[in-house]
């Protein structure tokens, strides 16, 4: 972005009235000028009241003290009550699935599916993952522009949810592409312009896993995640709606996050060639680099809550019924708890303090998996000396939501 | 000042001096005792502490919180005396303490 255009965002974020402050609207997030508006909640009103928002009335809670305090207490801030994201849909039009329900049914389906990403099967994962990554990256293009997005990010993340899933390989992008729908919000002008549309296509997915489910239901109990969820008591009961919902769940949270962490991990190396040489030179910062790329992409932007009780968060008065939004990405550059936040430092000190993958409960089930993912893909590029220019601006997703990229073109010389 | 013994996953044994009022959690980060992450700095919210505690000290150790409890819950590897070391905090009555680590932290 030019210094012009940044300097006019920083001055319009200034200008316009406190009140009239809306972080939700998904075209900030594609042009990537929603920052000064995080960075003016934080400082003026870190726990700030938008009444007519593009997604209608919510509170934003900007700084990573108070988003700890919000996450930590599903007693006062439900999941389910009005689901995880900004956006409302009426009860009988969602989809249920264990990340947008409370205890204790959230804990019995979430202890069904846990044990795939449990230690044990993460270290019979290393050695399948790092075969791939290392075919993905000796088959790349040389001296040719690609999209790093689609021949790398998606590639090796669709790839590992194919596993997870036994999902047949060969339709294996289909799992992206549900994926890219289930995350849409229907807008006038793109391919899914209303929610029908976008639920049609979601009904294929589950036609699809239904064909799965009943051929793993009658045979013996299986380590994928179909199979688990076939015979677990907790989940074997499941309607069809449900049972679409923790479908998507699953594909979204194995898929979207770590592809953007994927991608925005090569972006913000490209911008900090020093921090690059860094890794370079001292492999042993991986594991902490991990951490930094998932902080600074922060690819899930937010989760959203709903107050069951009258509350205080930070001397607010929030009400019951409120919608709550816990902006991860505004509270991953709160300089009270992370020291200069806003740069990328692949050796930066407790870089696994991080918002990322939520707090509480609902935190992130697959955590370890995108990390490894991410460490043997910097391990790889490292290793072979791969040198990836980034050639031109990323595109990124019009979603308040997935925090994302759609293309990132790259050229590798010879 | 008291004394933890860490038993690493691997067998690997640590004695640390902790001053009372630390947590088992920060005694372990400052004294780079590896297998210990405290992802959310020490306030029950990850379970990124997970440890056992050797069976004779779970008397003095404690009982589990309502919100540890719940993490616990989704640790695969949770046993009877696990708990969340952010959650113990040294006195001189815990002087000798002894807890493993589990193979990872999650």
């Amino acid at each position: 972005m030019s210094t012009l255009v940044v300097d006019r965002v920083q001055h319009e974020a200034q200008a316009v009235p406190l009140d009239r402050i809306d972080v939700s609207d998904p075209r900030r997030f594609q042009d990537d000028t929603v920052w000064p508006y995080f960075e003016r909640l934080r400082k003026e009103d870190p726990v700030h009241y938008c009444r007519d928002g593009m997604f209608g009335p919510y509170w934003s809670i900007t700084k990573y003290r108070d988003i700890m305090a919000v996450d930590t207490n599903h007693k006062v801030f439900s999941s389910e009550a009005g689901g995880i994201i900004i956006v409302d849909r009426n009860v009988g039009e969602r989809f249920p699935n264990f990340i947008a329900m409370d205890p204790p049914k959230h804990d019995e389906q979430r202890k069904t599916v846990s044990p795939i990403v449990a230690p044990a099967n993460l270290a019979n994962l290393e050695g399948l993952i790092r075969s791939r990554v290392c075919t993905i990256l000796d088959g790349l293009p040389r001296q040719e522009t690609f999209n790093w997005v689609d021949k790398v990010s998606i590639e090796l993340t669709t790839q590992m949810l194919a596993t997870l899933f036994d999902f047949p390989f060969e339709d294996r992008r289909l799992l992206t592409y549900w994926s890219d729908v289930a995350t849409t919000f229907p807008q006038a002008g793109q391919p899914i312009d209303t929610w029908e549309k976008r639920d049609a296509i979601l009904a294929e997915c589950l036609a699809y896993f239904t064909r799965l489910w009943n051929e793993r239901i009658n045979r013996a109990p299986g380590s994928d995640l179909i199979s688990m969820l076939a015979h677990s008591p907790s989940t074997r009961n499941m309607q069809p709606r449900e049972f679409l919902g923790n479908l998507i769940l699953l594909i979204v949270g194995g898929n979207d996050t770590t592809r953007n962490s994927i991608t925005g991990g090569l972006w913000f190396m490209d911008q900090n060639p020093d921090q690059l040489q860094k890794l370079r030179d001292n492999a042993a910062l991986i594991p902490g680099a991990v951490s930094e790329i998932i902080r600074y992409q922060t690819p899930l932007a937010h989760m959203r809550r709903t107050a069951l009780e009258d509350t205080m968060v930070a001397g607010k008065r929030i009400r019951e019924g409120d919608k709550v939004v816990m902006w991860y990405i505004s509270g991953n550059r709160d300089d009270e708890v992370i020291d200069n936040p806003n740069s990328f430092i692949v050796d930066r000190k407790n870089p696994r303090q991080h918002l990322s993958f939520g707090f509480g409960i609902h935190r992130c089930v697959g955590n370890r998996l995108a990390e490894m993912q991410l460490r043997i893909l910097w391990e790889e590029i490292l290793r072979r000396g791969l040198n990836v220019q980034v050639v031109g601006e990323p595109v990124r997703v019009p979603s308040n939501f997935v925090h994302g990229y759609s293309s990132l073109p790259v050229r590798i010389a010879a | 000042m008291p004394k933890i013994h860490f038993l690493e996953f691997g067998g690997r044994e640590h004695l640390i001096d902790v001053p009372c009022g630390t947590s088992v959690m920060q005694a372990a980060v400052e004294n780079n005792v590896p297998g210990i992450d405290g992802d959310c700095g020490g306030v029950c919210a990850c379970a990124t502490c997970h440890v056992y505690v050797d069976p004779a000290w779970l008397a003095k150790t404690g009982e589990r919180t309502i919100s540890e409890d719940e993490l616990l819950n989704f640790a695969s590897t949770a046993q009877e005396n696990s708990r969340l070391a952010c959650q113990i905090r040294m006195d001189d009555a815990m002087d000798g303490l002894r807890v493993r680590l589990p193979e990872s932290q999650h």
